[in-house]
């Protein structure tokens, strides 16, 4: 386990909104993309939009980097209009999209000098920055190399550090590591977490619950082009499934709704599951001792069990917890449950 | 005021670089390129050279000037592939979020062809000059010759910028090029002169711009050379210098508009 990266000196000055979403509604063809979003996220914090694909989550970053105009309602970006001063926000903002946006026929090093200078940094800040960031991320031997010679995590970790160059003071990070080894994940939780320093904001989406518990200092809940809950991790740990579970299968899944009950009677509420699977989920609040009490209360009940076991809480516990069905998606990765 | 002009003149310096890097760096394209030129150079020079009536000069004399044009008009359908492919990969997203000027994307990638076209015309007059060709004009009229085609060069850029923005697939950038590039080739004084078409073709072929430029670089190499057909330097120079400017008023305005719009 790594530390909790939010274990880290409180900023008690930034009291402005780096962000504000008001109304915000995009439709691409018959797809409502953004349907009435609205939020605030206030500077110094990391912020984590948590959805799974198609949720409308990289719409919305697209919307607050310029890179999209709204169909409907309107946002403001470290105080600046996205639809009439977007030439404001650029300069302020560094966006790493969901894929790697490096160009690959050029080395590392003429990759952040290129973005530092169509920052206007100049030449020499230029160069200083791109030095200081290829040390950071630990690029300094492969600098001089194409980047079509990188692997996949030098690539990621060249793409968030072009994202720095010009220092940005709100950071979007779409989908940040997904893709990457466990190693390469950690290593850039470290350095995300970092970048609140002096105010700054960083705006990251998440398929992934866990990271957005480690990071986010106020995580928001999207699912279909709509925001369903936002709070701080604790906060939707404690009213939606997000703490530790007890996790099972059943060999019968048609036994669902009986071994449901059983399990009622344990004096348990949150119970969460899938009938067509016979996948059941509650909280394991009294430690691993549950484990033997929902064992012998179903085999009570005559029901067998394929599968037992804690896991960590996943997106889906969530979504179930909340919308009391899974998230919407068939490629969702995050149906299995971790082991 | 002075500031966002050197700021975008600063941003299309660097997109010329990133383009002009990406060309050496990757030398195949610009390598078969050449070598296409050279042969099509060569195979219109012998197999259709004997045949050709051309008032009395040697074939080549009369084709090549136009065939500088070929090169190019042939070179700007690249750009329409090369510009969809850049909108194909999520670096065009990060570019757009950058303070950049809106125009200095697609303007770096005009300048970077541009030099590519300087090259290919170079390598093309000494595959001319290798298979007999001759400057009767002296050297001035020659670099006024290059510099004009050059021009004819970016303008037709801006038409490929313009097909490759819009349809934004590699694959449909290729063909949308061979559409408009074959009658613009080959309906034209270039290779055969004007006279010897149907008269419904000659309609076409005398406010073609590729008969203007043919026209002017004959001039421009050859002289008052009467005997090389479809030179006037004074019937053709300011044509196509309306041409240049009359493609490059419309096709630049719209290409940085489709720029902005990809926002919708």
């Amino acid at each position: 386990m790594v530390n909790n990266l939010k274990a880290k000196p409180k900023q008690v000055d930034c009291t402005e909104d780096s962000i504000i979403v008001d109304g915000i509604s995009k439709r691409f063809g018959k797809i409502q993309a953004l349907d009435n979003v609205s939020l605030n996220v206030k500077e110094g914090i990391v912020f984590s939009l948590l959805g799974p694909n198609g949720s409308g989550k990289t719409t919305l970053i697209r919307i607050l980097t310029t890179l999209l105009i709204p169909d409907g309602g309107n946002a403001r970006v470290g105080g600046f209009d996205v639809r009439k001063n977007a030439a404001s926000i650029r300069p302020i903002i560094g966006l790493a999209g969901q894929y790697p946006a490096v160009d690959e026929d050029l080395t590392g090093k003429e990759n952040l000098e290129m973005i530092g200078q169509l920052y206007h940094l100049g030449n020499l800040k230029s160069r200083i920055r791109t030095g200081e960031l290829l040390e950071v991320f630990e690029l300094s031997d492969a600098g001089n190399r194409r980047v079509k010679t990188y692997s996949g995590g030098m690539r990621r970790r060249l793409d968030l550090a072009a994202t720095l160059v010009a220092e940005p003071s709100i950071l979007f990070l779409d989908e940040p590591t997904t893709g990457l080894d466990p190693r390469s994940r950690f290593g850039l939780w470290d350095v995300i977490s970092k970048q609140t320093e002096n105010c700054k904001t960083v705006f990251l989406t998440t398929q992934y619950l866990e990271e957005a518990d480690r990071l986010a200092d106020k995580i928001a809940i999207m699912e279909n082009g709509k925001i369903i809950r936002i709070g701080t991790p604790e906060e939707l740990k404690g009213c939606c499934g997000g703490e530790t579970r007890v996790k099972m299968r059943l060999v019968d899944h048609g036994q669902t709704a009986k071994a449901v009950e059983l399990l009622r009677e344990l004096g348990k509420d949150q119970i969460n599951s899938i009938s067509e699977t016979g996948d059941i989920s509650l909280p394991a609040d009294g430690g691993a001792s549950i484990l033997s009490d929902v064992v012998r209360r179903l085999d009570a009940g005559g029901i067998q069990l394929a599968e037992l076991g804690l896991a960590q809480p996943t997106l889906d516990d969530v979504f179930l917890a909340i919308t009391g069905h899974a998230a919407e998606n068939p490629a969702n990765t995050t149906l299995k449950s971790k082991k | 005021m002075m500031k966002k002009m050197s700021a975008t003149f600063s941003d299309i310096m660097v997109m010329t670089k990133r383009n002009v890097i990406r060309y050496i760096r990757l030398p195949q394209l610009l390598v078969f390129n050449a070598m296409l030129n050279v042969v099509l150079l060569l195979l219109f020079n012998y197999v259709f050279g004997g045949a050709i009536q051309k008032g009395g000069i040697s074939y080549i004399q009369y084709f090549l000037p136009g065939f500088l044009a070929q090169t190019v008009v042939f070179g700007s359908t690249q750009t329409s592939v090369g510009i969809a492919e850049d909108l194909s990969k999520g670096l065009i997203d990060r570019f757009r979020s950058l303070p950049m000027a809106r125009p200095a994307f697609l303007t770096g990638r005009v300048i970077a062809d541009g030099i590519r076209y300087a090259l290919l015309i170079l390598l093309m007059l000494g595959v001319g000059a290798a298979a007999g060709f001759r400057f009767e004009n002296g050297l001035v009229p020659v670099i006024a010759a290059i510099a004009l085609v050059i021009l004819f060069g970016i303008a037709l850029t801006w038409v490929g910028v313009f097909i490759g923005i819009s349809v934004k697939n590699q694959e449909t950038a290729q063909v949308a090029g061979f559409v408009w590039v074959f009658p613009l080739v080959f309906a034209s004084s270039l290779y055969v002169p004007i006279a010897t078409m149907p008269v419904w073709l000659q309609h076409f072929a005398n406010v073609n711009p590729v008969t203007s430029m043919a026209g002017t670089i004959r001039a421009l190499f050859l002289g008052s050379n009467l005997a090389a057909g479809g030179a006037s330097l004074g019937k053709y120079l300011w044509q196509i210098l309306v041409w240049d400017a009359g493609i490059m008023l419309v096709f630049i305005p719209l290409s940085i508009r489709r720029y902005v719009q990809l926002a919708k």
